[in-house]
């Protein structure tokens, strides 16, 4: 080591957590300081705060239409307001919560943390980013207000090119979001490529950063084919270009192909950081070293890279030739594997670890059984034979939620609750957290679960009336009793952290006893997360030694060349 | 290295979030490679759609196709290959610290830029339109050739070369902006990367027409 690099000891004096010390919270406090700042963690908090609003709507829409299917001839809606109401959650949930949920708020906030950064590559960028998802959010709900959309979230063509509902303006508000999350992703890439901290190697990079480093590739890669996709929907619209009208020799089939081609990939974008999110908690609140940190950090790029060659599953009844059904099958199953990697890894991790049952780890389990079953109902849907019985059923309405609410929503709940105090110094009830993490499990399971059932039974997805099947309706009252509870989960927390913001306990720098950059610097951290650029001389899971606060003292006998692989 | 890398003495040109000038270099030109990719891939849509419908339609798009004008095209293409031999010179220039010669040659790239869009909107555009080919108001008399086919094609036409042009038009404001820079000494472009970063853009901008000269306007039997 030359005499010009900073010694260990001096580079990671995180500050004590003073009231009166200056983090990126308080800094400054005009709006104007907000809405300019560079600031990662502020631009994370900024999305903390428009992805809950987007993701209440969702929820709201979820919860109506939930309400109509409680009776076989509907409740209160016209089966048009039904269709647009589907249409709304899927729109807002998919674009507006699940794709930026992780990355935009806690990849933005953590990654340069993680990495020993100062802050991402493009700054302003990042802000550019978040005014993008602002005004898409804007553009979409003035198309619900004007009348909204009734194509679902899929846009399937030649519906949605011909339907007088607002699909053009929603169109375009997602091709904008497209460039939002594309900011992002191009902000993540050349971070954790060129910002590592010296010392922070591949090798030692955090599995949550792996797993966005995956993600990003998903997005730089898949989501300029859906924004060229929705602008010839748009164009279709406008201009009549004919591009997926039978009628004008066009493909409407072409359109299923590269919408899949991203939004296959897309339900990657939505998981993998929840992935991460789970190896940093499973590891953590296990104290013990990630079993298979290599096989989990590699894992998330063979899902990346696969999940581009797999979406003509969603297409087997669609009238593509049978051969290449086949192959997308094939592919499909093979795509398992690697989710199976990470499962098994992180049940291994377990193992004889030092299992602490805080409210992130409940999260972290519930995520475990829940992406279970998401991902094995998954073969069903991969296998050709069974496909053709389910495509369109609820079966597959509860497959992807147990993926998308059980897997990335529960991670996204999970990540909230780890790194809270992290972002805003004070912890929240850990009884009350551990609570709603139950009410969450117990009623995700009650809604989605019955929905397998009556799927595999044959109750069509989408279907407004279902009064020539009323042997669903039990079905149906379980979902929605289900869903009461799911809110219930979901309200308490909102509750209990605004609370903790004013009235939480104070916290340290480390209040999981957990080791990883971000938790040497303060909480919350300062406005240039380190004082000094640190030296990374351990990997992020270095459980076998002391706490960090005690193995960075310049007399402790554990030094990093010291550690046992 | 720079002392700038140990935090002492930082150099005026590197941000905050950098170490040192070669780690903010490194990241602009990865970043603006990360940026293409997503350039190729968006366009990458439009040619599988084109090369769907030609291998469907191929007879119909030969016919089609003489409508379009190759000496338009090949002058086109002639004047965005000197354009990018322009754009080369002009990062070489700045990389050599020449502020006259960079902003000659870049100007040289406006020129090429403004007849390219020239030629393509007054010559070719305009005739396109006047005729009847635009898809909106579609207009088609040859016969043996079904009127939505060529629709088809002149909306691919349309829908390509136009979104190449955008990306022109945009090329030529941010050189624009990035000759006034430089014209005013600014302190961002002190560095030749934000010239190297555009020139970048540049190029691909016309590795685009590149491919789509060939699909339209040389198509074989």
């Amino acid at each position: 080591m030359s005499a010009t690099v900073v010694t260990p000891g001096e580079a990671v004096q995180a500050p004590e957590p003073e009231s009166s010390s200056v983090n990126y919270l308080n800094v400054s406090h005009t709006l104007r300081s907000w809405l300019l700042t560079g600031d990662h963690k502020r631009i994370a908090v900024l999305y903390l705060i428009s992805v809950s609003f987007f993701f209440f709507l969702g929820s709201i829409a979820a919860s109506l239409v939930r309400i109509e299917l409680m009776s076989p001839n509907g409740l209160m809606m016209e089966s048009e307001t039904y269709n647009k109401m589907f249409s709304a959650h899927g729109i807002i949930m998919i674009f507006f919560f699940l794709i930026p949920s992780i990355p935009a708020i806690f990849g933005n906030f953590l990654i340069p943390i993680m990495i020993g950064a100062r802050d991402l590559a493009f700054p302003r960028l990042n802000l550019a980013s978040w005014y993008m998802y602002m005004v898409a959010g804007v553009l979409v709900l003035t198309s619900f207000l004007m009348g909204g959309v009734e194509s679902g979230w899929t846009f399937y063509t030649p519906y949605s090119s011909l339907t007088t509902s607002q699909v053009t303006l929603c169109l375009i508000g997602l091709f904008i979001m497209g460039f939002s999350s594309i900011a992002t992703g191009l902000n993540f890439i050349v971070t954790i490529h060129k910002m590592r901290a010296p010392g922070m190697t591949w090798d030692r990079l955090p599995l949550f950063v792996w797993a966005h480093y995956a993600t990003s590739i998903i997005i730089i890669l898949g989501t300029p084919v859906v924004a060229i996709t929705l602008l010839l929907v748009v164009m279709e619209r406008l201009f009549d270009i004919g591009v997926f009208n039978p009628a004008n020799g066009g493909d409407p089939v072409l359109f299923q192909h590269m919408f899949w081609f991203y939004s296959h990939p897309a339900v990657y974008i939505m998981v993998l950081p929840g992935m991460g999110v789970i190896s940093e908690v499973i590891s953590n609140f296990s104290q013990k070293r990630t079993f298979g940190y290599h096989m989990i950090a590699y894992s998330s790029l063979a899902i990346a890279l696969l999940g581009f060659l797999v979406w003509g599953h969603h297409m087997f009844v669609a009238g593509q030739s049978m051969y290449q059904g086949v192959v997308f099958s094939l592919l499909s199953f093979v795509l398992a594997v690697p989710s199976a990697i990470k499962v098994f890894n992180w049940t291994a991790t377990i193992y004889k670890g030092q299992v602490r049952l805080q409210t992130p780890m409940v999260y972290a389990l519930g995520f475990l059984g829940l992406f279970l079953i998401g991902g094995l109902t998954g073969l069903y849907l991969a296998c050709l034979a069974t496909d053709v019985h389910l495509t369109a059923t609820y079966f597959i309405v509860a497959h992807f939620h147990y993926v998308m609410v059980g897997g990335a929503m529960v991670a996204f709940l999970g990540a909230l609750h780890y790194w809270w105090p992290k972002m805003f110094g004070r912890m929240y009830p850990d009884s009350w957290g551990k609570m709603s993490a139950l009410l969450v499990f117990v009623g995700f399971n009650l809604t989605f679960f019955p929905q397998f059932v009556m799927g595999y039974m044959g109750m069509p997805r989408r279907y407004h009336y279902y009064y020539f099947a009323p042997e669903f309706q039990p079905y149906h009252i379980a979902s929605t009793l289900g869903s009461s509870v799911l809110a219930v989960g979901l309200i308490l927390p909102a509750l209990y952290l605004t609370w903790s913001l004013k009235y939480g306990k104070k916290v340290g720098p480390n209040p999981w006893n957990a080791r990883g950059l971000e938790w040497e610097t303060a909480s919350p951290p300062i406005p240039t997360n380190f004082e000094e650029i640190p030296i990374v001389e351990r990997e992020a899971y270095d459980f076998d030694h002391g706490p960090i606060d005690d193995t960075w003292d310049e007399e402790s006998p554990v030094r990093a060349h010291e550690v046992k692989r | 290295m720079s002392a700038a890398a140990h935090g002492h003495d930082r150099d005026e040109l590197v941000f905050h979030q950098f170490e040192d000038l070669p780690q903010q270099r490194e990241s602009y030109i990865v970043g603006m490679w990360a940026f293409l990719v997503t350039e190729v891939m968006f366009f990458g849509g439009l040619f599988l759609a084109y090369m769907l419908y030609r291998m469907k339609y191929q007879p119909y798009f030969f016919e089609i196709h003489k409508e379009l004008n190759i000496g338009l095209g090949g002058l086109n293409t002639v004047v965005l290959l000197f354009s990018s031999f322009a754009m080369a010179m002009a990062v070489y220039s700045h990389q050599m610290k020449r502020k006259g010669p960079t902003l000659g040659w870049l100007t040289v790239v406006q020129i090429c830029a403004a007849a390219f869009l020239f030629i393509k909107l007054v010559f070719e555009w305009s005739h396109k339109i006047h005729v009847g080919h635009v898809p909106w108001a579609f207009q088609w008399n040859e016969p043996g050739v079904p009127p939505e086919i060529a629709k088809l094609f002149f909306s691919m036409y349309f829908g390509m070369t136009g979104l190449h042009g955008v990306h022109v038009l945009i090329g030529m404001i941010i050189i624009g902006a990035l000759q006034y820079l430089i014209w005013k000494d600014a302190y961002s472009v002190k560095d030749y990367i934000p010239t190297e970063m555009i020139g970048l853009y540049w190029h691909f901008v016309d590795i685009v027409w590149i491919f789509l000269f060939p699909l339209f306007y040389l198509m074989p039997q």
